[in-house]
This record gives C-alpha cells, structure tokens and sequence, in this order.
C-alpha cells in the first residue's frame, strides 16, 4: 500500500510563503498531476514529497508512515528531473544500477532488475551508451528506466517532458502513461501544462499562489470547475469570460452582457441563479466550443445573434473566430465551411447549457 | 559571410575580389604569426642551440646562431653532477606534494562552498578570490620573519629545508585552484546531487562518485595550474633555502652554476631546458587543459 | 567524511521535525569543517602575514623599538626608493599595454587561419607563458650578454651597433619591459582568443549586412564583446606584473645602479640580504594600493557577473 498523504503542509522561504497549507491524499496506484502557473508552489510541494526539501509545517506520510525526518532515500520514492540527471560520466545500465549498487543489491539481482526495466522501456540496446549519445527522448526513458529498477513506493516526476520538443512530448506522454499502466506504482507528477495533466492524470490537483484551487478528475474539472482560475486554466483555448448582470424578466432571469445582448438563462439553474440577481462583478464563463455557428434547428438553451468577427484564424478542422462583447475579447469556435470573415457581420450561436456564472469579486463558480 | 548563391553575373567580380581579399588576409596573418612565432620561440630554441655546444664554441667568434660541433658533453655533465640530480629530486618531491596538497585542501572546500553552504560560505568564496591576489612578494617577509619565530619559540627549524616550500607554496595554488573548482562544481545541475541524494548517495559518495567525475577535466586544469606554479616559484625558495642540498631547480640553476662573474652558458642553458621541461611536457600533451585551466580563472565563477 | 544518512527507521510522532533538521544543521557543520583546511590555510600563512607585515614596518632594524612611520619617513627621503615607484609603475603599465595589444593582434592572426590549424599555432605561441620565467629569463641574459648577445650579432647586418641591452639604464629598462611582454603576451593572447571564440558569428553577418568594413567591425562589435575580458586580463596582469620579482631578479638584479629595481626586488634585497627587515616590509607595503584598487575593480566586475546570472 503507497498512499500518500499531505496535511496543512506548509513551506516557508525566509518569510515568504511559497506553500501556504495544502491538504491531499492520494490512494494507492493513482496518478496524480500537480498542475499550475509557475510559482504556484507546485514543484516545492513534490521536491517536499521527495525529502529534498525541508517542510515548514504539516505533515506527510507515505504508506501510513509519516516521512517529515527521513531522509530521501529511505522514503522509497524515485524521482524523475525535468533535465534528467543522468549521471554524465556513467553509462546507461550505470545510471539505471547506481541507486541498487549503493545499497547493496545483489549484481544478479540489479542486472535482472535493470534488463526487465530496460525491457519495459524499450532501451535495452541503449545499455552500454554515455547520456550524451542519447536523444532528448531516449534520455527521458532512461530517467524513468533509472525509476523504474528501484521499485519504489512513489514515482515523482518533476515536468519531466519540458525539456523536449512538441512532437516528441506527446509521444512520450502517452509511454509514461503506457509505463503506468504496466507498473501500476503510485505516481505524483507535476507540469505547468493543462493537456498533459488532463491526458494523464486520474485526479488533477489544480494549484495556484501555495494553494489548492481544485482536485478531481480531468472531466470534472472541464466541466465543473470550482473556482474562475480553474475555469481558465484548464482548456485551451480559453475559456471566454464575459462580464454580465443578472436581470428578474417574468419568471425567468435573463443574463445581459451588454446594451443590445442579453440571453435568458436555462430553466433549470435559476433556482441556482436566483439569489444573485442585480449583483455586481458577475462573469458570464462560456467556452468557445460553445460559441459555434448557426445551424438550422436550435436546440433547448441555445442563442443565436450577430457580431462583427475581428480575426479569423482557420485551424483546419475547425476555425477559431474572436470578436468583442462589451469591451471582452471572445473567442468561438466554428466550422469551416461557415463562411466566417474577418470585417464581416456573422451569425453565431452561443449554447447556454454549458455557461458557468462566477463571481469575480470571489473568484468562485456559482 | 559566404555569398554562395550568386544567379547574377554582374555580381561575380564582387564575390571574387572578396575572397580574393579574404586570401589575402590569410597571407598577412600567416606572415606575421611566422614573424611573431619567432619572437616567441626565440629564446627557447636558442636555449637549445646553446646547450648543444661546447664551451670553447660559446666563447668563439663565429654565428651564435649555428651549432659547428654539436656535442651533448653539457648534458652528460650535468645529469651526472650530483647538485643538479638533487634539485630535480627536490623540485619533483615538492611539486607532487603540494599539487596533491591542494587538490585534497581545494577540491574538498569547494565541493562545500558550492554545494553544501554554510553561514559565511558566500564570504569565505570571494575571500578565497582575493587571497589569489595577493602577491608572493607582498608575503615573504612577514612569513620569513614567522619563521625565524617558530624556531625560536619551539625549536623547529623551518627554515632552509626543501620541506618548507610544501608548506608555503599551498598559499599561492590553493586560492586559484579552489576558486576554479567552485567555478567548475557550481556549473554541475544542482538535479545531479539530489538525484545522488535520492538514490541513496551520502555526501562522501557524491563527491568521490558524481562530483570528481564530472568535473575532472576542471580537476586536470587545477593540478596542471598546481604543479606548474610550484615548478616555476623562484622568490621562496630563493629567501628560505640556501644549503645546496636543499635547493630547487630554479634556484639551483642560478646559484651554483654561476659561479662568480663566470657563467658557464652551455651548462646553465641545458639545466635551464632540462628544467623547463616537466612543464612543457605536461603542456604538450594537456594542452587543452592547461588552456581551459587559463581561462577558467576569468570566465568562471 | 559525510555521511547525512539518519537512521533508517521511521521517526516516531514523539520527536519529529527533529532529524531532519539536525540534518540540515549537521550538514552545515560538515561543510565548514570540509572548507576548515581552506580557511585555517589563508588565515596562517596569508591573512596573519598580511598584518605582521603592517607590524613588522614599525619597528626599527633590530626589531626591538616601536618607530611608528619612522621606516615611512626614511623611505620617502632616499632617492632610490622614488625611483622604484616610478620603475614598477613604469613597467607595469607600458608592459600591460604592449601585452594587451601584442595579445589582441596576435588573437586576430589566429582567429583568422582556418579552425584546423589555429590548435597548432596556438599551442606554438604560448609557449612562453609555459616555461619557468626564472629559466626564461636566463636564456634572455644570455641573448643579452654584453660580449656573446645572440640580438647583437643578428642586429650588426643592419648597421646596429653593439646594445648594453642590460648595462645602461634606459636599455636594461627596456630589456626588462621586453622579457615581461614576451612572457606575458601569449596569456592575453589565449584569453582573447576565449573571448573571440565566445562572439556569435551571426554579430559579424549582421555588422557585415549593415556594410560594415572590417575594421568597423572590431571597433563596434568584437571589443564592446570582449570588453569584459579584456578589461579583467589587464588587472590580473597588472596585478603580476607590478609585484613581479623572477624577472628583474634574473635579469639585472635591479642594476645597473638601482635602475631597474621594483618592489619586490629591493624589497628582497634590503629586507633578506640587508637585513633589515622591518624595512623591506614596509617596501613591500607600498604595493598594496595599487594592488587593492585593481583588485577592487576585478571584484567588482566578477560579483557583477554573478548577479547576472
């Protein structure tokens, strides 16, 4: 059993608090992303995971045991850098067999270990290699492969895949994910990219200034996120953020995000809506998959209205189009064939259904 | 620079008279590293040519330049004279000494400084910077007098033993050396020894089998540096030893084979060369060390 | 030596917080007793020399009577003594200057040849740095030689007569100035060599678009480059060349009449072989503030770097 545990941890770099108290439990065999801005505290948090850096309050356990004073390598964690660190100087079954040799693992025992891990990973013939004949993508699975033989509690990997160029980060994202599957260890991973945690992770925890905004899966976090950050940190593009008021009209609450547009709100969220009609700093949150073009029936919720399209930006499979409401700029996403350009009038449809109403002066989702 | 597409013809005469230019920079700049060659290799080779010659040939009237009787009678003498076998012995023993001396002193305080810190380890870094400053010539009286002191208070006389240069060179290497090996380990990622942590590594274990590794070709630099600045230090030796047996080279050289007004060239040039030649053997082979050594002293840190 | 492992035991609720910590603590105390030799080293036989010397100048020859500037006022009384002032100053800055434009040259020559062979021209040209200066500087006495002078004879041919290269004051000053450039030159040669080496080639192709001749180019793109190194090779230079000892020792050994003598030579000769050595300390004293100000410099340009990066 490998679940770890944080309470109230707490880290403090004279006086400036970079973790400010998180609370997470991770269950046995998950993978967890840690993702966030930089400075969120999030890479402070893994490293305090690790042992290599000293907590300042909480606690943290790893397998029911709390790990606060044991050093690093008796919390049997193995960690992944973001430039490897393999050791230059040693070649690839060295480095994969440094940490065994260190502790005294019988040479058949590390040798069987390695070769199954080199195996895994698809690296065998690359045993006998210095890292610097390794491609930026062999390194990293050596890395892991460096993970892997010492069989550890927890994985740690720390923006593992920053390093390499676009094609081969989504190559090696979906190997580690593959390598989960196989080895099915405990996994803390941390990345300042939003896709990377959401293909990877079962539960993402959204961090921000030393704070958890949000933990869930990645669904729950697109379609119900908690707080505005999370709103527009996960998606990409991003979310669009319209500021609007919240109007009684007969029965029903109308959202109106400016002078000439306002749109009723779907049936069943006014009783959610209700008691914060007239209130100031709302934002209307709506993704721009669900600003599209007008097609010829309009389902429950959804509205169509014209707007002048700033700049179309054609992506092939679908074309991203950005206008102004209200002084806001918004993006939707249309299909290409719609006929959307730039200095000209377009009719579009915004789908409700999916809106989220926040409030900016919390920062909340309500 | 090189214009390689040219479709224009009315370009072409351009591209020639350019590189017809650039060939002729090339000539100039042979032409003048031959001139400035021979002004740097002037008194080395003359060293040789002397050496090669008999004394009645030095003190004839012909071209000094040209050898008429080359002989190798200087050398012979010299390798079985016994003063000169002793300084070589006494250089030698000090040089290993104090460069195995400072790398141990150096290597160790720099892994600290650079990796472990300590309250004041920021300070100690730029006083060890500035320590490399001071001159020799600054500190050999202050230390002479010491000396004389220590004799007088405990009895140990450290004065004109060859052993004592072990204890006064570390000042003039360990500086430098520290300062490069500071450069050298800082510009190892910080993900290395904590990897080395996280494997299991203590702090021995990561100098001995992550740090020194890595770092050796700076290691290489520093002991080159060490040794060739024991090898060459004339002013200490020259104010703390006087026996004959305890003389280094250097010293040795200059004082016993001048004898007098009466300077046998032959001889002090073949022990000049003889003498010159442990570092430039060293540097023949490491060159690229000896250099990276050079500069690392400016450009690191 | 170190070895940070706590015990391998998970810490109990009781007394946690606690390792680890000492852990940290305990590794800053190995870490100065690793730097203890370093700084027991520069304390004894650097630093404390560093004040006896200051001491030591205020006592009179036989060491028995406090003088305070008494050595002071002596030493700006003596002709000689404003005469090696105005040597070591004299040599120091004309031979940095001759270094610094020999070295700048002589980089360019190299710089210039193709990549393949500029490893053997550079390992040809720095030679002199390579040997022993005391060894060096022999085989310069002896070119110099008053009767035998190797120069001399390749000089006659052109109608040259005879140099006292080290028998009259203003040739053995020039002599001594030559054997610190020859010495010194290949240094700032590999180190601009450094520096050229380090300057993108895409600043030439830029400044070469932009019509730049070649001489335009050093002007406004390769010495704003290297300024950095070449101001900091000047006083590391300066530094050495002012406290010089091997090469004035050798070659004139401060004659003929004094007039070749720095610091560091009659310091040596008034301090060691005169005796008196509350005097030669207080010689060897006048050197430190020009050595503190280059030093200064050097440090404030090296502490500048560190915050860039």
């Amino acid at each position: 059993m490998a679940q770890v545990t944080l309470r109230k941890i707490v880290k403090k770099y004279d006086e400036v608090l970079a973790v400010r108290g998180i609370d997470l439990d991770i269950v046995d065999k998950e993978f967890i992303v840690l993702v966030g801005p930089s400075g969120c505290g999030k890479s402070t948090t893994l490293r305090m995971i690790a042992g290599l850096e000293e907590i300042s309050g909480g606690d943290i356990a790893i397998g029911g045991h709390v790990v606060n004073d044991v050093p690093p390598k008796d919390r049997d964690i193995a960690m992944v850098f973001q430039n490897y660190a393999l050791y230059p100087h040693m070649n690839v079954y060295e480095n994969m067999s440094f940490g065994l040799k260190l502790k005294k693992t019988p040479k058949d025992e590390i040798d069987r270990r390695v070769k199954q891990a080199a195996q895994i990973l698809d690296i065998t013939e690359l045993l006998d290699r210095k890292p610097k004949q390794l491609s930026g993508g062999q390194r990293q699975r050596v890395a892991m492969g460096r993970a892997i033989v010492r069989d550890p509690k927890v994985f740690l990997f720390d923006e593992p895949l920053s390093n390499l160029d676009a094609k081969l980060r989504v190559q090696m994202r979906t190997e580690i994910k593959k390598v989960h599957q196989k080895v099915r260890t405990t996994t803390v991973y941390v990345t300042h990219d939003q896709i990377e945690a959401m293909t990877l992770a079962d539960r993402v925890v959204v961090m921000n200034a030393g704070l958890i905004e949000q933990v869930g899966t990645p669904n729950e976090l697109y379609h119900t996120p908690a707080t505005k950050f999370v709103a527009g940190f996960i998606g990409s593009p991003a979310m669009n953020f319209i500021p609007c008021q919240l109007e009684q009209a007969a029965g029903a609450l109308n959202l109106r995000l400016s002078d000439k547009l306002s749109f009723p709100v779907p049936a069943d969220r006014t009783a959610r809506y209700a008691s914060h009609v007239g209130k100031a700093n709302l934002v209307l949150g709506l993704r721009p998959e669900h600003i599209a073009e007008t097609r010829r029936h309009a389902e429950a919720n959804q509205h169509d209205f014209d707007m002048m399209i700033d700049v179309d930006e054609p992506m092939g499979m679908e074309t991203m189009v950005y206008f102004t409401i209200a002084g806001a700029d918004i993006c939707g996403r249309v299909n290409p064939n719609a006929g959307a350009t730039a200095g000209k009038v377009m009719k579009l449809r915004a789908d409700l259904s999916n809106m989220h109403l926040i409030d900016d002066g919390t920062g909340k989702v309500l | 620079m090189a214009n390689t597409a040219v479709a224009d013809a009315s370009v072409r005469p351009a591209y020639g008279s350019m590189s017809r230019d650039r060939r002729w920079a090339l000539r100039w700049s042979y032409f003048f590293l031959v001139l400035f060659a021979i002004f740097f290799l002037m008194p080395p080779i003359y060293m040789l040519i002397t050496s090669l010659k008999t004394s009645q040939e030095i003190s004839a009237a012909g071209n000094p330049w040209w050898i008429y009787n080359p002989t190798l009678a200087n050398y012979a003498e010299l390798l079985t004279q016994n003063h000169y076998l002793i300084f070589f012995r006494n250089s030698a023993v000090v040089s290993v000494c104090v460069v195995a001396v400072t790398m141990l002193i150096s290597v160790i305080a720099a892994f600290a400084l650079a990796r472990m810190k300590f309250w004041g380890s920021a300070t100690l870094a730029t006083g060890v910077f500035m320590t490399y400053l001071i001159p020799e010539t600054l500190l050999f009286i202050p230390l002479f007098k010491m000396f004389a002191w220590v004799n007088d208070t405990f009895g140990i006389q450290l004065m004109n033993h060859w052993w004592t240069l072990i204890i006064l060179y570390p000042t003039l290497t360990v500086p430098f050396c520290t300062w490069i090996m500071i450069g050298y380990f800082a510009s190892i990622p910080k993900e290395l020894d904590e990897a080395a942590l996280i494997d299991g590594a203590t702090w021995t274990q990561t100098l001995t089998k992550i740090f020194i590794p890595v770092a050796l070709p700076g290691i290489i630099a520093a002991t080159i540096f060490a040794f060739t600045v024991s090898w060459a230090q004339f002013l200490y030796p020259l104010a703390f030893t006087t026996s004959t047996t305890e003389l280094v080279l250097p010293v040795g050289i200059i004082t016993t084979l001048i004898k007098g007004d009466v300077f046998n060239w032959g001889q002090i040039m073949t022990g000049a060369l003889l003498g010159a030649a442990p570092p430039l053997i060293i540097y023949a082979f490491l060159m690229d060390y000896y250099i990276a050594g050079l500069t690392a002293g400016a450009t690191k840190g | 030596m170190a070895d940070i492992a706590a015990p391998s035991s998970i810490a109990t609720m009781g007394d946690r917080r606690s390792s680890l910590h000492k852990l940290m603590q305990r590794k800053s105390t190995i870490a100065f007793l690793m730097a203890l030799p370093l700084i027991l080293l520069i304390l004894i036989l650097v630093a404390y020399p560093a004040g006896y010397a200051v001491y030591l100048a205020t006592l009179n020859k036989g060491m028995t009577r406090f003088v305070g500037f008494g050595n002071f006022e002596f030493l700006f009384g003596r002709d000689t003594f404003w005469l090696v002032v105005y040597q070591s100053c004299l040599f120091a800055i004309t031979a940095v200057i001759f270094k610094a434009i020999i070295g700048f040259v002589v980089a360019h020559f190299v710089h210039n040849i193709p990549s393949k062979g500029q490893r053997k021209w550079r390992g040809m040209l720095l030679v002199p740095w390579v040997i022993p200066p005391a060894m060096s500087t022999l085989a310069w006495l002896w070119l110099f030689d008053p009767s035998y002078s190797a120069i001399n004879y390749l000089l006659a041919p052109l109608g040259i007569d005879r140099i006292p290269w080290t028998g009259e004051a203003g040739w053995a000053r020039f002599s001594v100035i030559l054997v610190n450039v020859w010495i010194g030159a290949p240094f700032f040669m590999i180190m601009y060599l450094a520096a050229l080496k380090s300057v993108p080639d895409q600043l030439y192709e830029a400044a070469a678009i932009d019509g730049a001749t070649w001489w335009q180019r050093i002007w406004y793109v390769t010495l704003p480059m290297m300024r950095n190194i070449i101001a900091i090779t000047a006083l590391f230079s300066l530094i050495v060349t002012f406290a010089n000892f091997d090469i004035v020792r050798v070659l004139t050994a401060g004659g003929p009449l004094n007039s070749t003598h720095i610091f560091g030579t009659w310091a040596f000769r008034v301090g060691i072989e005169g005796g008196d050595i509350p005097l030669g300390a207080s010689v060897s004293l006048f050197m430190v503030p020009i050595l503190a100000v280059a030093a200064a410099f050097i440090l404030r340009d090296i502490t500048k770097r560190g915050s860039e990066v």
